[in-house]
């Protein structure tokens, strides 16, 4: 009884001993707080990785691809049918963008990535990425814009309506410079040949949008687009009568490809600047499937931007429509003897023209002997084409990787097993997320790890803190000890007098300690804007890191774990001062002066 | 059993055949604690310093007994002996004919807690508790958190009730500090009442007070002797107060130099 009674007054008079106590609530705050942040940024992290990598993906080695997707997923159902919640067939490859800026071609190394927006939503968030499903702030009015897609609608390869609108009036001054410098050119009689690489300028930022009399000047603006006639690429003129429509490839581009962050030199503000944006055509280069590998031209339409704040993606990574890729990669093949039937990918020729295009049968009708073939949305061709059975080939379209999202991600490892025994890994590597993204993880993990060991060095040092003060508070009470131990008190509970106030001087210090953390935790962005006021500038810029806020994610074992170890060392901190005092002969004691 | 042996004055050491000096005559059942050929060293750096040579001293039940001597002389150090705050190198003590200075650490602490009273010349209160917690503090000792809870009312009131015999009652939340000298060591004795011990012993309980005040003690002692029996045993230096004990024990160097029976 004597042992609480004391404790609690020591602990009301003994401020010396509170003060030490501060360091053990600052150390427990700081790992709170740093773990509870570190926690937030790799889950946000883990998450971006997952949604963008899906659970578990089934990579071809060889980047030509491998061919019959619907095969191989058809064996993996087979094979861990029962784990699988979606698939989808990608293809990927290195490429280099080209588009225009200020009157200037640019290049960018990317990594294009053929899909299906369908299937692959069913792997992976994407939706959670793509700015069209955003809001948005007015650079002008600074208003927040809402989205433009609702988060439910699936992706989709049309443009947005702004979007659209963009490239509307964009095609409209086109037209009129066209017509301008078609009338000039009649007066002058062509006098000098144009620029190549005019007509197909991209809708680029102002600069070049409202005053492209500088580049346009003179030239016949169908004369040079370098892209248009080469390669696989399509002739725009073509089946592109409107310059309004968007062209076959439709890109989702990664924001960092094409943006880059800068400082309003007067507002002080930092601003993303776009270079191209949705509804503008960009170039991508890159190579065949076929021996030699040759290059392979894809003109596309941005779509969308894809931000997912993992910079390593967003400024790498362009999503096209998987099988405009496939073609312009020269990655379909004919099959002949695959048996065409409803759904087989087939080669066409349109009868009576002669243009041949791959589509999808969607019907047969054996008495005519005729099938209905729907052609890619990437073709030329549009409308549902009747041609007769026996023109058809089956085609085969290669992919290079099949990503795959498991009802329960913690059977990944089980599949992976699965599916390696299957796949031959010779020419499939099967890796999960985690796996692919192994060392970056890892390298989280052992900052994580480090950070804590060096955070919970200041709690041990504010248990020295303590075995300081509590030796002197012992030699202050030595009186005091003889006395409790001339009333009868036995060593044991003098002991355990001194044991308690380190127990209590523990929680006390960590009860704050975690309070305090907690709170920093939850009001952590009130205190970044408060800090970035005080300061006048931005300790968290949501322009480097993506975020919004600040993401924490609190752990309850981990703040246990900390608030316990806190204790711990409070308590052991005060056992050699405890000891000393229950060893204190009672006559000494009450003799000390 | 050594005790046939130390009760023969002439085997005391040091002592010549043809010497006289008072024979301690009580009989051993009249006793109620007795120190038994106590002798106990200090070691003050290398040096052994002996501070009592062999001390025979019984006391009786309800006895106000007095231990006088100079400074050094070792009466301090026999009253922690008696008390079992110290052990002895040689000797025995007794409480109702029971060898006492021997028993397990835990037991001494429980006949301290129960059967002692401590008063001391420095009044020695714990400074963080009020007065009526000082005198609770005992108590405290004696029971764990529950079983003192159960009976906190009675301890309260059994406190309360030594403050008002001391004539402190109007003093129960002042802190020592608040307190004066006097006002203290009444303070001290309402706390070595309140466990209701058999023995009170007061190690110059007047020492640091002025005349009147160290006299109101002793006159406290004195009718806490006379009406409860309580057997008091006090060490003081200051012979008029020694004088005033029904007995008086004289010590010098380590030795029983004398006794005298009051009139």
């Amino acid at each position: 009884m004597y042992k609480l009674l004391l404790c609690s007054r020591y602990l009301r008079t003994r401020y010396i001993a509170l003060a030490s106590i501060i360091s053990v609530t600052l150390g427990v705050a700081t790992m709170i707080v740093v773990n509870s942040v570190m926690a937030g940024f790799s889950g946000e992290m883990r998450n971006r990785l997952q949604g963008i990598l899906s659970d578990l993906v089934l990579e071809a080695i060889n980047l030509d691809g491998e061919k019959n997707p619907e095969a191989q997923m058809a064996l993996i159902r087979e094979v861990a049918g029962e784990y699988v919640d979606g698939m989808t067939a990608t293809v990927e490859i290195y490429g280099m963008l080209s588009f225009q800026y200020a009157g200037q071609w640019m290049t960018r190394p990317v990594t294009l990535v053929g899909i299906d927006p369908g299937t692959k939503a069913d792997v992976g968030p994407l939706v959670d990425y793509l700015q069209s499903y955003h809001t948005r702030t007015d650079d002008e009015t600074g208003k927040t814009l809402p989205p433009e897609r609702d988060k439910t609608s699936p992706p989709t390869w049309e443009m947005t309506p702004s979007a659209a609108a963009y490239r509307t009036e964009w095609a409209r001054r086109q037209k009129w410079f066209l017509e301008q410098l078609r009338e000039e050119q009649k007066r002058h009689g062509g006098l000098s040949p144009l620029e190549p690489g005019i007509a197909a300028t991209a809708p680029a930022q102002e600069g070049s949008a409202e005053k492209p009399a500088d580049a346009v000047t003179d030239g016949d603006p169908f004369a040079g687009d370098p892209f248009a006639n080469s390669g696989v690429g399509t002739d725009l003129a073509a089946h592109q009568p409107d310059l309004a429509d968007p062209l076959p490839g439709r890109l989702y581009v990664g924001a960092g490809l094409i943006s880059f962050p800068y400082e309003d030199s007067e507002t002080g503000a930092s601003r993303t600047e776009y270079m191209v944006q949705p509804g503008d055509d960009v170039r991508i280069t890159t190579v065949t499937s076929g021996r030699p590998p040759k290059e392979a031209h894809l003109s596309g339409t941005i779509v969308d931007v894809f931000k997912s704040g993992m910079s390593e993606y967003d400024s790498s990574l362009i999503f096209c429509n998987l099988k405009y890729l496939q073609k312009v990669r020269a990655m379909t093949h004919p099959e002949p003897g695959t048996p065409v039937v409803v759904g087989t990918s087939v080669q066409a020729i349109v009868p009576g023209e002669g243009a041949s295009f791959i589509g999808t049968v969607t019907a047969i009708d054996t008495r005519s002997g005729t099938a209905t073939v729907q052609p890619d949305a990437s073709e030329p061709v549009s409308g549902d084409v009747t041609v007769p059975l026996a023109s058809l080939s089956a085609v085969s379209r290669s992919f290079t990787s099949i990503q795959i999202k498991l009802k329960d991600y913690k059977d990944a490892l089980e599949v992976v097993e699965r599916l390696k025994a299957v796949f031959p890994a010779s020419r499939y590597s099967i890796r999960t997320w985690e796996q692919k993204q192994g060392p970056l993880l890892e390298a989280v993990e052992v900052e994580a790890a480090i950070l804590n060991v060096l955070l919970f060095l200041i709690i041990a040092v504010a248990g020295f803190g303590i075995l300081a003060i509590f030796f002197m508070i012992v030699v202050e009470k030595t009186r005091d000890i003889g006395i409790l131990k001339a009333l009868g008190a036995s060593s044991r509970g003098v002991m355990s007098i001194f044991l308690g106030y380190g127990l209590s001087l523990g929680l006390v210090g960590s009860g704050v300690g975690v309070i305090s953390g907690l709170l920093f935790v939850y009001y952590i962005n009130e205190i970044e804007a408060a800090i970035g006021w005080l300061t006048g500038r931005k300790v968290f810029d949501e322009k480097i890191y993506y975020f919004k806020e600040i993401p924490t994610q609190v752990n309850a074992g981990m703040v246990i774990w900390v608030a316990l170890g806190a204790i711990a060392i409070a308590t052991l901190a005060s056992v050699l001062p405890a000891r000393r005092a229950a060893r204190l002969h009672p006559v000494r004691a009450l003799r000390y002066e | 059993m050594t005790r046939q042996s130390v009760l023969e004055p002439n085997s005391l050491p040091g002592m010549g055949p043809d010497e006289t000096f008072p024979i301690e005559t009580l009989p051993m059942s009249d006793t109620q604690i007795a120190a038994i050929a106590i002798e106990k060293a200090y070691a003050k750096g290398r040096i052994e310093v002996p501070v009592l040579r062999g001390v025979d001293v019984r006391i009786r039940h309800g006895e106000f007994l007095s231990i006088i001597g100079q400074s050094g002389s070792g009466k301090s150090t026999l009253l922690h002996l008696l008390g079992l705050l110290d052990a002895p190198d040689v000797g025995e003590i007794h409480l109702d004919g029971q060898r006492i200075d021997d028993l397990p650490a835990r037991t001494r602490d429980e006949l301290r807690n129960r059967v002692f009273g401590f008063v001391f010349q420095f009044y020695h209160l714990l400074p963080e508790l009020s007065l009526l917690e000082n005198v609770l503090s005992p108590l405290m000792i004696r029971h764990n958190l529950w079983g003192y809870w159960k009976h906190r009312h009675e301890y309260v009131d059994r406190a309360r009730r030594m403050i008002e015999r001391v004539g402190l009652g109007h003093r129960l939340t002042h802190r020592p500090s608040e307190l004066s000298g006097g006002e203290m060591q009444r303070a001290a004795i309402a706390r070595s009442l309140v466990a209701e011990p058999r023995i009170l012993l007061a190690d110059e309980p007047t020492g640091n007070l002025d005349a009147q005040t160290g006299q109101e003690i002793i006159d406290l002692l004195r009718q806490l002797n006379a009406e409860v029996g309580l057997t008091i045993v006090m060490v003081t230096h200051d012979p008029k107060i020694a004088d005033q004990a029904d007995r008086t024990v004289r010590l010098a160097e380590g030795r029983i130099q004398g006794l005298s029976e009051a009139a």
